[in-house]
């Protein structure tokens, strides 16, 4: 019963807590009302039994909470107690105001999180707490910044959503593309955290990935006719998801692309995703997700890496460039130029980045250099760069990656690589992180 | 994960409140301190007496040496505290602003560190040996 109630607890509190937002207009009020939900649960339904409804339950059960809970601030602070009424008058309504398309409060809070109000990092950081469930501790981490750091920021946020008396909707139709930039940006996070955690023994965390693919494909709905880029972002993470199987082996360790068994990539995401692909770029006005898309698409279509076109990779990442200049997609084409046109051809261009001051502290920059270098049989080049990749990396699966490649490399005495082999960055995720 | 809130105001200002202000405070942070253990954030705390009762104790050399106070000579002195259980920082902020005399002084607020018999987290910033 016990782990039961720890399931749905993983499963259901962020989809309760964004219901108890919108219900509480309080981000503060409703993480103590979900707590408190939970802690009553924890007690009745051993002796009640589970309810048919568990999150209506919660959702209940918690709005009740904090009518107790604001009365009893209410006796000492009159304003609390327009509050109690207003609760209590909106308790008798129905659970959702009618006029939505979709009735989704998660979709709804990441509208609010992404008011254009609230600054861009506040955006990010306060979305991936709330929606995602991180910590802030995991927030910070992510970010590089210090978790009081990332703290003071969201409590600024929520103080502005509070202050400005933002409201928890899904905008009007007219107001969505505003938006929408940011709100894609925020499920591509949210699906990049779960595709690759950013720090941590654990590589992929599947429960993110569910819900940012679920909520695309909401968004993908709530906005007839199919935006190119709502389509484009979720074959991106179709596409990449198909792979999570085979991306780390039975012992948690990471699998490269060129290594993984492609009988294992799911062909029905694959085949959902490519029709998605498909149509995005049918349109006009495709981006920079639905161009990802179909590189991922490219390589899902291949039956080996040998198999794989990469003149049409090198050339989506030419468009994708044009568009959306960025170190990180350089790296990727230079690992895929390395495959068209031999390694010494990506070291140039991977080194002429390094040059420019670009990606020095990104460890996958070192870690393609090193794998092309050792496909150039320069063994100490290699080295150095595997040694500088492995100090800058922060995941555990990672670090012992290249901590065995590194291995392997000084293990031999400086004879030929028989493997032709490269670094695996296009598998990494789909475009680094944003940087703050 | 442990966080520990430490309650400061000045001593001189709290003691120009009426004492019907001052009871009202108190009961406040009685019903404080019930919400949260309602909600399993309360894990200890307490309202100290002034700093006139305290005493302050070193051991130099294996010799124990005591002395009174301190007395009110900083700005803000330590009221009491509250060992909190919460998600992460930004629930201890939140947590740790509903305590009352956070609107008079200030509420410090720490993680906690958990100590182990070997492989301690450093004290980010602090040099050792």
């Amino acid at each position: 019963m016990q782990q039961q109630i720890e399931n749905i607890y993983r499963e259901q509190s962020r989809r309760v807590l964004a219901t108890l937002i919108r219900l509480l207009g309080n981000f503060e009020l409703a993480e103590e009302a979900l707590q408190e939900a939970f802690s009553a649960a924890l007690q009745q339904w051993p002796k009640e039994g589970i309810p048919a409804n568990p999150r209506a339950w919660l959702v209940s059960t918690g709005r009740f909470k904090a009518i107790d809970q604001i009365r009893r601030r209410a006796r000492f602070d009159a304003s609390q107690q327009q509050l109690v009424q207003q609760l209590e008058l909106a308790a008798g309504e129905p659970e959702v105001p009618p006029g939505f398309d979709i009735d989704d409060d998660q979709l709804r809070l990441i509208f609010t999180c992404c008011h254009p109000a609230i600054g861009e990092p506040a955006r990010l950081a306060m979305t991936l707490r709330e929606v995602c469930g991180l910590t802030t501790e995991e927030v910070a981490r992510a970010f590089l910044a210090k978790p009081q750091t990332i703290a003071q920021r969201i409590v600024r946020a929520k103080t502005k959503i509070r202050e400005a008396a933002i409201p928890y909707e899904i905008p009007e139709r007219s107001q969505l593309p505003e938006r929408l930039e940011t709100v894609l940006g925020v499920l591509y996070l949210m699906f990049n955290e779960g595709y690759s955690a950013s720090r941590g023994d654990m590589v992929v965390r599947g429960d993110l990935i569910g819900e940012a693919v679920r909520l695309a494909r909401l968004l993908l709905q709530l906005l007839p006719p199919p935006q190119p880029e709502v389509q484009g972002l979720l074959a991106l993470m179709l596409l990449h998801a198909a792979r999570s199987a085979a991306r780390t082996d039975a012992g948690g360790e990471l699998v490269r692309l060129e290594d993984q068994d492609r009988q294992l990539w799911d062909r029905v995401r694959i085949a959902e995703g490519l029709q998605l692909v498909e149509q995005a770029l049918g349109q006009p006005g495709f981006g920079s997700y639905a161009l990802q898309a179909a590189i991922a698409a490219v390589h899902a279509q291949a039956a080996s890496v040998e198999d794989t076109d990469w003149p049409q990779i090198v050339g989506l990442y030419d468009v994708l460039l044009r568009r959306e200049p960025s170190p990180v997609i350089e790296l990727n084409r230079a690992v895929a130029v390395a495959m068209r046109d031999g390694p010494a051809a990506g070291v140039a261009i991977i080194d002429s980045l390094l040059q420019q001051g670009c990606l020095t502290e990104y460890h996958l920059a070192h870690a393609a250099l090193a794998d092309l270098y050792r496909r150039l049989d320069e063994r100490e080049a290699a080295v150095a760069a595997y040694r500088r990749a492995l100090a800058l990396a922060q995941q555990q699966p990672e670090q012992r990656f290249l901590a065995a490649q590194l291995a392997a490399l000084e293990a031999q005495a400086g004879g030929p690589v028989a493997d032709p082999d490269f670094a695996g960055a296009t598998d990494r995720k789909p475009i680094g992180k944003p940087a703050e | 994960m442990k966080y520990l809130a430490m309650v400061y105001y000045q001593e001189g200002k709290m003691r120009e409140l009426s004492q019907q202000e001052w009871d009202v405070l108190n009961r406040e942070c009685m019903a404080c301190v019930e919400g949260l253990q309602q909600a399993g954030h309360f894990l200890a705390g307490e309202a100290l007496q002034s700093t006139d009762t305290a005493t302050t104790l070193r051991v130099r050399d294996g010799q124990v040496a005591t002395t009174d106070g301190p007395f009110a000579e900083t700005r803000e002195q330590l009221a009491g505290f509250y060992m909190l259980e919460a998600r992460d920082m930004e629930e201890a902020v939140e947590l740790a602003s509903r305590i009352p005399p956070a609107r008079y002084g200030s509420v410090e607020l720490r993680p906690v560190r958990e100590l182990r018999t070997e492989n301690n987290d450093q004290i980010a910033g602090a040099k050792f040996g």
